[in-house]
């Protein structure tokens, strides 16, 4: 079973924003909300300055799932953390929790309402009939039912930005250190660090001395 | 007189009680509409680049896909 994740790679992104134009285009995202951002850090320092490119990371313990008080979202069994609409209140409960700052809410409106909550959907939709107008104009294209993974990471000129199953993307990167040695490798996870699991709910092995 | 002290008093220790006031979390359950699966769609035609799969099919849907992961790796691409 896949789950669903992005990886980004510093040492790749060149602050094109050529994801978040892929985002903003597939999905029709309206003004003011952000789906995806590209955030820099030391801008304009020779040598320092590091881009990364950010949007909901479908997180596998989702906080925005565990506060949000009429349980409106859920995740799909590719590990896609999705959320239905008609039940959003927006109430904004979401956007505090998430570290990534990822649920966003339309301003425009009467009186500058919030409105329903909107944030990236991995391009897989909502809970409407696949591929439908419905679901586009809620949630944006459903690319994952057309075979395809999400417009920013195949949009990605240098590759900075993957996507797809946890454990292939992580293959992917780290043979990527390899090759160029060693930047880049202080990336955290399992899978990064050690590769996809060869059974499924395999344990590390047990130390062979082990000392009381 | 001392009768209303002692009832007064009880009442009184009665409120230096200690209960458990902190609010045990529950998970809850998605209340929304269900979702379909992506694999339970027929693919796009070849002109949309859509790939090829057998709908309702998982393995053959995740197979397009991790095809399609594969394609972000440009040393792969390269030297095949």
């Amino acid at each position: 079973m896949a789950r669903m994740k992005f990886l980004v790679d510093a040492e790749r992104c060149i602050e094109c924003n050529g994801c978040v134009t892929a985002c903003k285009n597939e999905n029709e995202v309206p003004w003011g909300v952000n789906r995806r951002r590209v955030v820099t850090i030391n801008d304009g320092v020779v040598g320092a300055e590091k881009s990364i490119s950010v949007a909901c990371m479908h997180c596998s313990d989702a906080p925005c799932m565990a506060v949000c008080p009429v349980d409106c979202f859920y995740r799909t069994d590719d590990g896609v953390v999705l959320h239905d609409k008609d039940l959003c209140i927006g109430c904004g409960y979401c956007f505090y929790a998430c570290p990534f700052g990822a649920p966003q809410f339309p301003q425009a409106g009467a009186f500058g309402l919030r409105g329903k909550m909107d944030k990236c959907t991995f391009c897989a939709g909502g809970p409407e009939k696949d591929q439908s107008q419905a679901e586009f104009a809620k949630y944006g294209r459903n690319r994952l039912s057309e075979g395809k993974l999400p417009a920013c990471a195949e949009m990605c000129s240098t590759k900075a930005l993957l996507g797809g199953d946890g454990d292939v993307i992580a293959d992917i990167y780290r043979e990527r250190v390899v090759r160029r040695g060693t930047r880049g490798a202080e990336l955290w996870g399992w899978g990064a660090a050690y590769g996809a699991p060869q059974k499924p709910g395999a344990q590390p092995a047990a130390p062979a001395g082990k000392k009381s | 007189m001392s009768r209303v002290i002692l009832i007064a008093l009880a009442l009184g220790l009665a409120g230096c009680g200690e209960t458990e006031q902190v609010v045990v979390y529950k998970q809850g359950k998605y209340q929304g509409k269900p979702d379909s699966q992506p694999w339970s769609n027929e693919p796009l035609p070849q002109e949309f680049r859509g790939g090829s799969w057998k709908k309702d099919d998982r393995a053959s849907w995740e197979e397009q896909i991790k095809r399609r992961q594969l394609a972000q790796h440009e040393h792969k691409r390269i030297y095949q």
